[in-house]
């Protein structure tokens, strides 16, 4: 329970910093995702991600900064072992899933709802 | 000009008995629960109106109102020498398809929200110089389709700022020509292209005031006329952030507005309507001006009304580059009988 509670707090507080830069500079919607991605990346180089998710579990893997996560993640395990190269190419190995799963779920629900609006 | 007669630089007389013979509107859902509601001949219950895309539901809606403005103007689609038609959509695709359904020799238009009384005004020009006897303009947006188009993809759901407008669902179409019944139209102020460098697209309301103040105080000029000359002034959709401006300027500038000045984006929804601001869109003066202010004007509840309907110039690209949002504003008078 106390678990939960945490997770929730946490995730909301990530998405509570996407709604103050919504509201209160002029950041597309698009912007605060690319800075919540950038910010995710950020902290995960210098060690802070992985122990926010020990202790937030969902509350920090949901929110779009853990995509960021993914990301430099897959950059850093590619590069131990192919160098420079692995940069480029681990970039979106880790964050492949989510990739993919957005592309079949995406085709999916135009399948079901109407894809022209 | 032979029978008409320029004021100043940018207004416009007409000398023969220039009236809109019949006027129509239609509209989406959320238009059909607001105030004007029963003064709209058609009422669309969803905003596909029974099509499969809404880019159809708003050609749709034009089609319904054109075909009822030349119903109510007892003439038919083959008397109608000339269509002025505009919207919103890249390429102005509603009036294109619409016109070609039509078969009646077209000029498309593009003013963005100013499309109405672009038309309105052209149509009346067009009459009085004798080239056309009588003229069908009309003009349409569409919510969803807008929103796809100059903000984000519908399905995306990104917030809005509460300055921000509503497109409003919904077509005008009036029949201009010479006779005995009707508004009828005395005098066109063409406005001048402003740009106060508002580059924001959610804040239409502050970006176009400027222009409307411009072109309304030209025209206070032109004819030595002043607010206590109309029983109402409408801009076409400033909603209400740029009414308090629009209302500010002229205060300071000595002008009370006040007791004759509204806003069709204002009149066209409810106070618990959630659209932000208010209406905006070509659509918004169209609907408000071919029912309520027609109708006010034949009722004798109005005797001399001035529509000024606003545009923002901008498209997806420019604002997208950083530019600033031009905006334009075109007036348009019209008396009733009395």
């Amino acid at each position: 329970m106390e678990q939960l509670l945490i997770a929730f707090v946490v995730g909301g507080l990530i998405c509570v910093v996407g709604q103050l830069l919504m509201d209160l500079t002029k950041m597309t919607p698009a912007h605060v995702m690319s800075t919540l991605v950038v910010a995710g990346v950020v902290l995960d180089g210098f060690g802070l991600y992985d122990p926010l998710i020990d202790f937030a579990g969902a509350g920090a893997t949901v929110p779009i900064t853990s995509f960021g996560h993914a990301l430099y993640h897959g950059a850093w395990a590619e590069a131990e072992t192919h160098g420079l190269i692995g940069i480029i190419t681990g970039i979106f190995e880790v964050p492949s899933a989510g990739i993919s799963a957005a592309i079949v779920f995406g085709f999916l629900g135009s399948l079901v709802f109407k894809p022209k609006g | 000009m032979q029978n008409g007669k320029k004021l100043g630089r940018q207004t416009w007389q007409f000398s023969k008995e220039i009236r809109i013979l019949g006027s129509a509107v239609s509209v989406g859902p959320l238009e059909g629960q607001g105030p004007l509601a029963k003064e709209f001949d058609h009422i669309h219950q969803d905003t596909y109106a029974g099509q499969n895309s809404w880019e159809k539901a708003e050609r749709k809606m034009m089609r319904d109102a054109v075909d009822s403005a030349i119903l109510k103007s007892s003439l038919t689609k083959d008397q109608m020498d000339v269509m002025l038609a505009g919207d919103l959509l890249n390429q102005i695709i509603t009036s294109n398809y619409t016109a070609h359904e039509m078969g009646i020799p077209f000029l498309g238009l593009f003013g963005a929200c100013s499309t109405s009384m672009e038309g309105l005004a052209l149509a009346a020009t067009l009459v009085d110089s004798g080239f056309a006897q009588y003229v069908l303009t009309g003009c349409s947006s569409h919510n969803s389709t807008a929103e796809r188009q100059f903000r984000y993809p519908t399905e995306y759901g990104g917030q809005k700022p509460p300055y921000a407008q509503w497109t409003v669902t919904g077509a005008g179409a009036a029949v201009v020509g010479e006779g005995t019944y009707g508004p009828k139209i005395t005098h066109a102020t063409i406005g001048k292209v402003i740009d106060l460098g508002i580059k924001d697209p959610f804040d239409m309301g502050t970006a176009m005031a400027p222009a409307a103040v411009d072109t309304i105080k030209t025209h206070f000029q032109d004819l030595e006329r002043g607010p206590e000359d109309y029983d109402l002034i409408v801009t076409g959709d400033l909603g209400r952030v740029g009414y308090a401006i629009l209302k500010d300027i002229f205060t300071d500038q000595g002008y009370n507005m006040t007791p004759v000045y509204n806003d069709c984006g204002i009149m066209i929804y409810s106070a618990n309507q959630n659209v932000f601001s208010g209406g905006s869109g070509c659509g918004c003066s169209a609907v408000v001006t071919y029912s309520h202010i027609v109708n006010g004007l034949n009722s004798g509840k109005y005797s001399r009304v001035m529509i000024v309907a606003t545009g923002a110039l901008f498209s997806p690209v420019s604002f997208q580059q950083g530019e600033s949002i031009p905006c334009i504003a075109h007036g348009v008078v019209l008396e009733g009988r009395r």
